[in-house]
């Protein structure tokens, strides 16, 4: 790709939005995996018995369970990051690319 | 018989250094010649021979050699991945770690998970639209060639080789253990294997032998955890509460007053002694949470697939297997708790498992299934590790074919031929490396070393490639530099840390406190990076901010990105 191209891609407006659109989204969700999953190291580090205590009145204890939220949460997160890149963000990025080989 | 590896692996999670239950903690005890074993064993070889000579005859380019031509779809990729994760020693390991202390194993588990959502948000697509080979073509996209793929090419060489001779150590105890072999067939089985299935077969060989480990692996701890499971009637809490049962009956059995005793029990619901300081548990974090988005063998991964809508699924199906596989293991643990902690004839007189504490899955895979299953299991177990070699010597090759004598060398002008002869020749030599060391580290304990390649992934190439990604600022000089600190404060510091100073080395004190680098060498590798690109005036500072745009058009909408297969 030449750099008159490439500088005529980046000036576009749709492309912009593209941009500014994937960063935010792309952006809040490592913040959220990151909170989670530091949080929940921290807890570890900070609060061994908090963790240790039973969610009921069985022996599952709150770590356990958030053990498996942060499982989960990653796997949920994964999930909803390909469906609005299928989408929201393919039909700008396919908009762009094919003006570029018309 | 001692308590071996268990105790090992037990004395090295603890404080004051966690190792990575990537790495097979300690010594086995050889067991007697499990043939089973051997002929199941034999079976995969057999298979996976077959594969390589069905993917050599696709293996004609450099393309096809490094990257399986591109035409691996997401699923498939996704399973590779996911086999990449699930090594032999982390199935063991993590097992072995739940079945000793119960909760702490999990903590594992979920460090090694969280590194994948971050790779897809930040860096699969990009990965994939702007990189061919390796991801030295990413990392220099818009910088210098020379300066930025030598220090590509050396981190990555430090990562493989690392993490090459845990796994090669780990090889040799395993199979004392499962196959009643001597360390040292192990360790030239491993090496030969891998060789004919990278040297013949590349990356589509490679990929398929990690494909079909990891439907195994996935299918046989699936029936491990429904054994377990249909025991308690599918519920957690019943499976909890018996496990909790045992251990209290285990301590008082062994002398504890009754509170004593409840108290050990109930400990295997909590964190134990796993993560001590605040320091060490966030370096930990780190360094696990970002050294995956940062280890180049997984990263090359993303050049086997044909665009970023495919990488994206590979992520997402990756994911979806590894915490579904983490989620097994700590049924597997617990099941191991109940089932072989209470069976006397998996028990020494002393009442330790027999073999060592990594033989807690094992074992339990005899309980559930006899001797038929556990020969299977062991020879899974085998075949994972030879998968997870493969895909370290073909990224460690690439990255001396690739990077120093492709680009480096020849300043990208060298013939296709002659670069697959350089890889292949890599190969071989990297082959004999790693069985010499696997042989001279035996006695060693290197669970250190995969916690090593983390550090040095998270602190050198993570720093890179992400600011070279979305720092416009970010320059030539700014990167080497910056990576190059990051590499050699994660290796000296690990030398400096009680692992190494005082464990290895038999020094009093460690010189470095924490078990954990990354903690201190990755921000003062983004600190680094910033800075020196901040203050840089060169010429070619100007050129490498200049290319931003260009290097953003085509990560973001894959304009230019690299065609896919050409077969």
């Amino acid at each position: 790709m030449d750099d008159a191209r490439a500088a005529r891609v980046a000036a576009d407006p749709r492309y912009r939005e593209l941009v500014r659109r994937r960063g935010r989204f792309t952006w809040a969700l490592t913040a959220v995996m990151l909170v989670a999953y530091l949080g929940f190291i921290l807890l570890i580090a900070f609060d061994k018995a908090f963790m240790a205590r039973p969610i009921g009145a069985g022996v599952t204890s709150i770590g356990i369970v958030a053990g498996f939220a942060v499982i989960v949460l990653a796997i949920v997160l994964t999930g909803i990051y390909v469906r609005r890149a299928a989408r929201d963000f393919d039909p700008l990025a396919e908009a762009l690319r094919r003006e570029r080989d018309a | 018989m001692r308590r071996g590896a268990i105790a090992v692996t037990v004395a090295a999670a603890l404080s004051p250094a966690p190792a990575f239950a990537d790495a097979l903690a300690g010594q086995s005890v050889q067991q007697p010649t499990n043939w089973t074993a051997i002929l199941m064993f034999a079976a995969f070889a057999l298979l996976t021979l077959g594969i390589t000579r069905w993917a050599a005859r696709r293996t004609r380019t450099v393309g096809d050699f490094y990257t399986a031509g591109g035409g691996i779809t997401g699923f498939q990729n996704g399973l590779a991945i996911a086999g990449d994760f699930m090594s032999a020693a982390s199935f063991l390991g993590i097992s072995a770690q739940i079945f000793a202390d119960g909760y702490d194993g999990l903590i594992y588990s979920i460090g090694f998970l969280v590194g994948w959502p971050i790779i897809l948000f930040l860096m699969a697509e990009r990965l994939r639209n702007l990189g061919r080979y390796t991801f030295a073509d990413v990392a220099s996209f818009r910088f210098a060639q020379t300066p930025v793929r030598s220090f590509a090419a050396i981190s990555t060489l430090t990562v493989v080789l690392f993490y090459l001779i845990a796994q090669m150590v780990g090889a040799g105890q395993l199979i004392k253990l499962l196959f009643g072999l001597r360390y040292e067939y192990a360790v030239v089985i491993v090496g030969v294997l891998m060789t004919l299935y990278v040297l013949f077969g590349g990356m589509t060989a490679t990929t398929w032998v990690q494909i079909v480990k990891a439907v195994l692996l996935l299918g046989s701890a699936t029936f491990m955890a429904l054994a377990v499971l249909a025991q308690f009637g599918f519920s957690f809490e019943a499976l909890f509460a018996r496990a909790v049962q045992v251990k209290t009956d285990l301590a008082a059995a062994a002398g504890a007053d009754p509170a004593g005793a409840a108290a050990k029990g109930r400990s295997i619901m909590g964190p134990g002694n796993f993560i001590k300081d605040p320091v060490s548990a966030v370096s930990f974090g780190l360094a696990l949470m970002f050294g995956t988005a940062g280890l180049p063998h997984i990263l090359m991964r993303f050049f086997t697939v044909p665009d970023a809508q495919a990488a994206r699924k590979s992520v997402l199906w990756a994911t979806g297997w590894i915490g579904y596989f983490y989620l097994l293991t700590f049924i597997i643990g617990f099941g191991a708790i109940v089932l072989v902690a209470t069976a006397p004839r998996y028990l020494d007189p002393t009442g330790a498992l027999l073999g060592g504490g990594n033989m807690a899955a094992i074992h339990l895979a005899h309980a559930v299934g006899g001797n038929l299953f556990l020969g299977f299991i062991s020879a899974v177990a085998f075949a994972t590790i030879l998968a997870v070699v493969a895909g370290l010597t073909l990224s460690g090759a690439s990255a001396v074919s690739h990077d120093l004598y492709a680009t480096v060398l020849r300043k990208g002008a060298a013939d296709p031929a002659a670069e697959l002869r350089v890889s292949r020749h890599t190969v071989l030599v990297l082959a004999v490396v790693a069985i010499l060391l696997g042989i001279i580290f035996e006695k060693q304990n290197v669970a250190f070393m995969v916690s090593l390649a983390f550090a040095v992934a998270a602190s050198g190439n993570f720093p890179v490639l992400l600011l070279s990604l979305f720092w416009k600022g970010c320059t030539t000089r700014g990167v080497v530099a910056g990576g190059t600190l990051g590499l050699v404060l994660a290796v000296v510091l690990t030398v400096l840390s009680p692992a190494v100073w005082e464990k290895i080395l038999g020094y009093p004190a460690a010189i470095f406190p924490y078990s954990f680098p990354a903690i201190f060498s990755m921000p003062i590798a983004f600190v680094t990076i910033w800075l020196v690109s901040l203050l840089d005036s060169s010429g070619r500072a100007a050129v490498d901010r200049g290319g931003f745009a260009a290097q953003q058009v085509r990560a973001e909408t894959g304009i230019g990105a690299a065609a896919a297969s050409s077969h």
